[in-house]
């Protein structure tokens, strides 16, 4: 007889033990770890690019200008506008530390996206919550939240309907969704893999003939959570880089 | 006795296994919208890059910021569904 099928509680794909510091709020997990090695990662790889800058790129340093290029030119001028590179530092890291989140689903050893903790995705649209909302205070004041109450050209009659909708899609809708997208896909996408990698495992031990498709779903799909990784980061980033520009100039 | 404590253990297992299937139920329904919206905005978004190619950059990056508004009642969707089985 086989041993049959199970698929490990969800629990178990995402809760892990604490490393160090145990029974403190200080505990480090894998999900912590990862991140400080994402941020160290960034840290050398900008550092060590725009040390000895030269006039034609080369090595680290082109990959440093091409990611600078692409969120500068990309995200920034394209969504707020070419008066705002003085974003384009907070898009591109926010940017970076996504990417880098997203792809440690996909290294081998490690294949666990820290982005699928609610907690990081949440900080992060948290972060851009409070972001958006002192920039749209600082440069509209009350307007800010007047001109999305009471948008023009709506009947009077209709701002019965109106108003809440948009006090509820101001004020929860968008920074909740912008933390449930990465999490969702980057929670779906590892459970994905892991189904597929148990039946990988499931398949070879007791029915070799047919390994083969479950192993090369689990090829193929790798491949596409490598660009799910990085499109997510680039609509977490967009996202960012829109409702900053809503709260810089509203109604365009 | 007995009897009471098998009906209890009966209608425990009812419970989780409605609960299962309302959540299957409320994702499925949650991703039929977005699947139909997604198909539209990505259908419309290569019928504008296949007529005018020089706006292809422009579309792409509206066509992402349409992805990501649609795909956001899918995803609460899938919230719920965690949500709804435990």
């Amino acid at each position: 007889m086989f041993a049959a099928f199970t698929f490990p509680p969800i629990d178990e794909l995402f809760r892990w033990k604490d490393i160090a510091f145990k029974n403190t709020p200080y505990a480090i997990n894998k999900t912590s770890l990862l991140i400080m090695i994402s941020s160290a990662l960034i840290l050398v790889l900008f550092i060590g690019g725009s040390r000895k800058m030269k006039l034609v790129p080369s090595g680290l340093q082109n990959v440093v200008e091409m990611t600078y290029d692409f969120v500068d030119r990309g995200i920034t001028r394209d969504v707020i506008g070419n008066d705002a590179t003085r974003f384009t530092p907070f898009l591109g890291s926010l940017f970076l530390f996504i990417l880098f989140l997203n792809f440690w689903e996909v290294i081998p050893g490690i294949q666990f996206p820290p982005t699928s903790r609610f907690a990081v995705p949440l900080f992060l649209s948290l972060m851009v919550y409070v972001m958006y909302w002192y920039l749209g205070f600082r440069h509209n004041g009350i307007k800010y939240l007047t001109g999305h109450l009471f948008p023009k050209g709506v009947p009077i009659a209709l701002y019965i309907l109106v108003t809440p909708i948009e006090l509820v899609q101001v004020l929860v809708v968008r920074p909740f969704s912008l933390a449930v997208r990465l999490l969702a896909n980057m929670m779906a996408g590892h459970i994905l893999l892991t189904a597929l990698a148990l039946l990988s495992a499931y398949t070879i031990s007791n029915a070799p003939v047919i390994a083969i498709g479950p192993i090369a779903l689990n090829v193929a799909v790798t491949g596409f959570e490598v660009l799910v990784g990085f499109l997510q980061a680039y609509i977490f980033t967009l996202l960012t880089a829109v409702y900053i520009a809503d709260s810089l100039h509203p109604e365009h | 006795m007995h009897d009471v404590l098998v009906a209890a253990q009966q209608a425990g297992e009812l419970k989780a296994g409605l609960q299962s299937i309302g959540a299957g139920i409320a994702y499925g329904a949650a991703a039929i919208g977005p699947g139909i919206g997604i198909g539209i905005v990505v259908g419309n978004a290569i019928t504008a890059m296949a007529r005018q190619p020089e706006m292809a950059g422009q579309v792409r990056t509206t066509m992402f910021l349409g992805i990501a508004f649609t795909e956001a009642l899918a995803l609460f969707g899938f919230v719920l569904f965690f949500l709804a089985k435990s």
